[in-house]
C-alpha cells in the first residue's frame, strides 16, 4: 500500500528536475523564435480574407490573412501578425502551417484543442489556441463575404 | 516507502552538486557542495540545459533572438540580473558575518542563563542597532520579523485590532503592495472600514484628499515609501505631519526604500515602518518592524508565544539572519552616498536609452522616484512576449507576486493607464552590483527586440498606416 508513487524516481532523475518549472514548451519556443508566415497580404484583394480577433486590452490581438484560389477553394498563401504572449505567437504561427494548402472547408474544421495539444499549452494559455481558431474562422468568413459580394452565383 | 526514499536521495544530491563540485574538486582539491562558485555553477546549468532533450533552436534563422537563446558551454550563460525589486544578490560581506552562526555561535539568543545565549544575544543587539541607525530610530523600537509581509500584517492588523473598541477605520492607497491591500481586505471582513486612496497619473496621493478622508474613527494611515512596481516615492514627511496633527498612527511600508531614500522616523513622524532584509543585499527570510515608543504605539500581536521582541513577535530569532540583516543595514549606511550616485547614473543612462525608442513611456512620476526602479511601457508590444525575447536579461513585468496571473498590473491601473499599456510594461531594477556594460547591453537588446516584436505586431502595422486603434471595435475575450 505504501509503495504508491509518492516519490517518482523518474521525475527526480538528472536534469529534468531542475527544468521542471520552465514556463514554455520547447515547441512554443521553437515557433516563437522562428515564426512561420509572418507578414501581410493585400487586404483589398478579393481573393484575400482577413481575420482580426482579440483586443489590445486583453493583451492578445491576432490577424490572420488567407489567399484563396478562387476556382479550387484551396488556401494558397497565409500570413499572420500577432500582438500577444509567446503562446499566442506560437499558436498563430502553428495555425498558418496547418491551414496552408488546405481547402476552406477543411481549414474551418481546425479545432483549438489540436493547436493546444501540439504546443502543450497550460490551462492559463488555452485562450491563445481559441484565438487562433477564431482567427482562421474569421478569415474564412471574411473571404466568403467578399466572394458573395463580388461574384454572385 | 523507505526503499523509495533511499533511492531518491543519492539522485538528488548528485544532480545538485554535479559538475560544478567535481570541477572545483579537481582544480583546488577541495570538495564543494554549494554554489558559491557562480561561474562554475553557470557552466553546469548550461550543460544540463544543452544535454536535455529540447530541440536545438536554429539561431541562424532568428538573428535578433540569437543572444537570447544562445548557450555558451565554455563560459556558462546566466541572464543579466535586473530584477532588484524582487530581490537583491546577497553582499558577500553579509555572508561572511552570517557563517559563524552556523558553526560556533549556535546559542539561543533568548537563553539568559549561560554564555552561549549571551554571546548570540550581543550579536543580535549589534544588528538591531545597525537597523535602527538606518532610519534614525532607537534600537528598542526595532522588532525582528520574518520579512516585510509579516511586518505589514503585524502593523496593519495589529494596530487596527488593538484600537477596535474606539476606532474602526484605516486608510491606505490603491498602489500598496499586495500584503497591505490583502491585510486591509481581511480587516473589512472583521468589520473595519477601509479607505483606499486614489493616486494621480504620476502615482502620488493627494495630501488634501488624505486630510479629508481622516475621521475621528480613523486609527491608522498606511502609505508605502517607495512603490515596488514603479519606484514612485510618496511624500512621507507631509503625510506624517497630517497624521500627527490628526492624532492618527502613520505606518509606512519601506521595504523598497530602506537605506535607498532618506528616512528619519522622528523627522517624518512615522509611527510604524516595515523593513525587509533581502531588498538591501541581506539574507531572505528576515525583516523588521519599527514600532514607536513615544508616543507609544500599541498593537495586538499576530503570534502568541514566549513574548520575545517586546511581546510583539514571539518565537526564537534566527541569529544568522538577524546578523546578516544587521550587516546589510550597516553596509547600506556606509555605501549610501556612493550607491545612490552610481545607481542614479546608471538609471539615467538606462531611462534615456529606453525612452529614445519610439512610442515608449515611463510609468510613474519622473521627479518623485527612486532611480533604481525604471518601469517603461512599450506600446504595441506585449510584455510577456518581450520578456521571452529578453531571455538573456532577468526582468519582470511587474511584481513577482502577481506575475503568475495574467491580470495586468493593478498599480498601473490605479495610475489610469489603459489595459493595453499595462500589458506592455516592463520593470528594470538597478542595484549595487549592476555594471555599466550590462546597462549598455540591455539598452541595445531592448531596442532590437522591441523592433522585432513590432514587426510581428498587427497593432504596430495599423498605427503605421494611420489607423486609430480606438476606432476599431475589438472582439475581446
Amino acid at each position: 500500500m505504501l509503495t504508491s508513487t509518492v516519490f517518482k524516481p523518474s521525475v527526480l532523475k538528472g536534469p529534468g528536475m531542475m527544468l521542471a518549472r520552465r514556463a514554455y514548451h520547447p515547441r512554443v519556443i521553437e515557433h516563437y523564435t522562428r515564426p512561420r508566415n509572418v507578414g501581410s497580404l493585400d487586404r483589398h484583394s478579393p481573393s484575400v480574407g482577413t481575420g482580426l480577433v482579440g483586443a489590445p486590452a486583453c493583451g492578445d490581438v491576432m490577424r490572420l490573412q488567407i489567399q484563396v484560389d478562387d476556382r479550387t477553394g484551396v488556401i494558397e498563401n497565409v500570413k499572420f501578425k500577432t500582438f500577444g504572449c509567446g503562446s499566442a505567437i506560437a499558436s498563430s504561427s502553428y495555425v498558418t502551417e496547418l491551414v496552408k494548402g488546405k481547402r476552406l472547408d477543411e481549414a474551418a474544421r481546425i479545432k483549438n484543442t489540436e493547436i493546444a495539444a501540439h504546443l502543450s499549452l497550460p490551462p492559463v494559455k488555452l485562450h491563445c489556441s481559441m484565438l487562433a481558431e477564431d482567427a482562421i474562422k474569421a478569415a474564412i468568413a471574411d473571404y466568403r463575404a467578399k466572394r458573395a459580394a463580388t461574384v454572385l452565383k | 516507502m523507505l526503499r523509495i526514499i533511499t533511492r531518491a536521495r543519492p539522485l538528488l544530491t548528485r544532480s545538485y552538486a554535479g559538475a560544478a563540485a567535481a570541477a572545483v574538486l579537481k582544480k583546488h582539491n577541495v570538495s564543494l557542495n554549494t554554489h558559491t562558485d557562480t561561474q562554475t555553477a553557470a557552466i553546469e546549468q548550461t550543460n544540463i540545459r544543452s544535454n536535455s532533450s529540447e530541440p536545438v533552436i536554429d539561431l541562424a534563422a532568428s538573428p535578433v533572438l540569437k543572444h537570447a537563446y544562445m548557450e555558451d558551454k565554455s563560459h556558462g550563460t546566466r541572464p543579466i540580473y535586473l530584477d532588484m525589486q524582487a530581490t537583491t544578490p546577497t553582499d558577500p560581506r553579509v555572508l561572511d558575518v552570517m557563517l559563524k552562526f552556523y558553526t560556533g555561535l549556535y546559542g539561543n539568543p533568548h537563553s539568559n542563563t549561560h554564555a552561549y545565549g549571551w554571546e548570540t544575544n550581543n550579536e543580535i543587539e549589534t544588528a538591531r542597532q545597525h537597523v535602527a541607525n538606518l532610519i534614525s530610530a532607537d534600537k528598542k523600537e526595532i522588532i525582528f520579523t520574518s520579512g516585510a509581509t509579516e511586518s505589514n500584517n503585524t502593523a496593519v492588523k495589529g494596530v487596527a485590532r488593538f484600537y477596535k473598541k474606539t476606532k474602526n477605520h484605516i486608510i491606505t492607497t490603491r498602489t500598496e503592495h499586495k500584503c497591505v491591500i490583502e491585510a486591509a481586505r481581511a480587516l473589512i471582513n472583521e468589520g473595519f472600514e477601509v479607505t483606499f486612496l486614489e493616486v494621480d497619473a504620476n502615482g502620488l496621493i493627494d495630501l488634501q484628499d488624505l486630510q479629508n478622508k481622516i475621521t475621528p474613527k480613523t486609527c491608522l494611515v498606511s502609505v508605502m515609501a517607495v512603490n515596488n512596481e514603479i519606484g514612485v516615492m510618496q511624500p512621507l514627511e507631509e503625510i506624517g505631519k497630517i497624521c500627527r496633527k490628526n492624532k492618527v498612527f502613520f505606518h509606512t511600508d519601506a521595504a523598497q526604500g530602506l537605506g535607498k531614500i532618506p528616512i528619519d522616523v522622528n523627522k517624518m513622524n512615522i509611527d510604524l515602518l516595515s523593513m525587509s532584509s533581502h531588498k538591501i543585499y541581506g539574507p531572505k527570510g528576515i525583516g523588521a518592524l519599527y514600532v514607536r515608543r513615544r508616543p507609544r504605539v500599541r498593537l495586538e500581536p499576530l503570534l502568541s508565544g514566549g513574548g520575545q521582541e517586546r511581546g510583539i513577535r514571539s518565537g526564537t530569532l534566527a541569529p544568522p539572519l538577524v546578523a546578516g540583516f544587521g550587516e546589510a543595514a550597516r553596509l547600506m549606511a556606509q555605501e549610501r552616498e556612493y550607491d545612490n550616485l552610481y545607481i542614479k547614473k546608471l538609471s539615467d543612462k538606462l531611462m534615456n536609452g529606453l525612452l529614445s525608442i519610439a512610442n515608449t513611456s515611463l510609468n510613474g512620476s519622473k521627479e518623485h522616484r527612486y532611480p533604481g526602479c525604471v518601469n517603461v511601457s512599450f506600446s504595441y508590444v506585449e510584455g510577456e512576449s518581450l520578456l521571452m525575447a529578453l531571455r538573456d536579461i532577468a526582468l519582470s513585468s511587474g511584481s513577482a507576486c502577481t506575475s503568475a496571473s495574467l491580470e495586468p498590473s493593478y498599480v498601473l491601473h490605479a495610475l489610469g493607464k489603459d489595459d493595453a499599456l499595462a500589458h506592455s510594461s516592463i520593470r528594470f531594477g538597478i542595484g549595487r552590483f549592476t555594471s555599466e556594460e550590462e546597462v549598455d547591453y540591455v539598452i541595445n537588446a531592448v531596442k532590437e527586440r522591441v523592433q522585432y516584436l513590432r514587426e510581428l505586431s498587427p497593432l504596430w502595422e495599423m498605427v503605421q498606416e494611420g489607423i486609430d486603434l480606438n476606432s476599431i471595435e475589438w472582439s475581446g475575450h
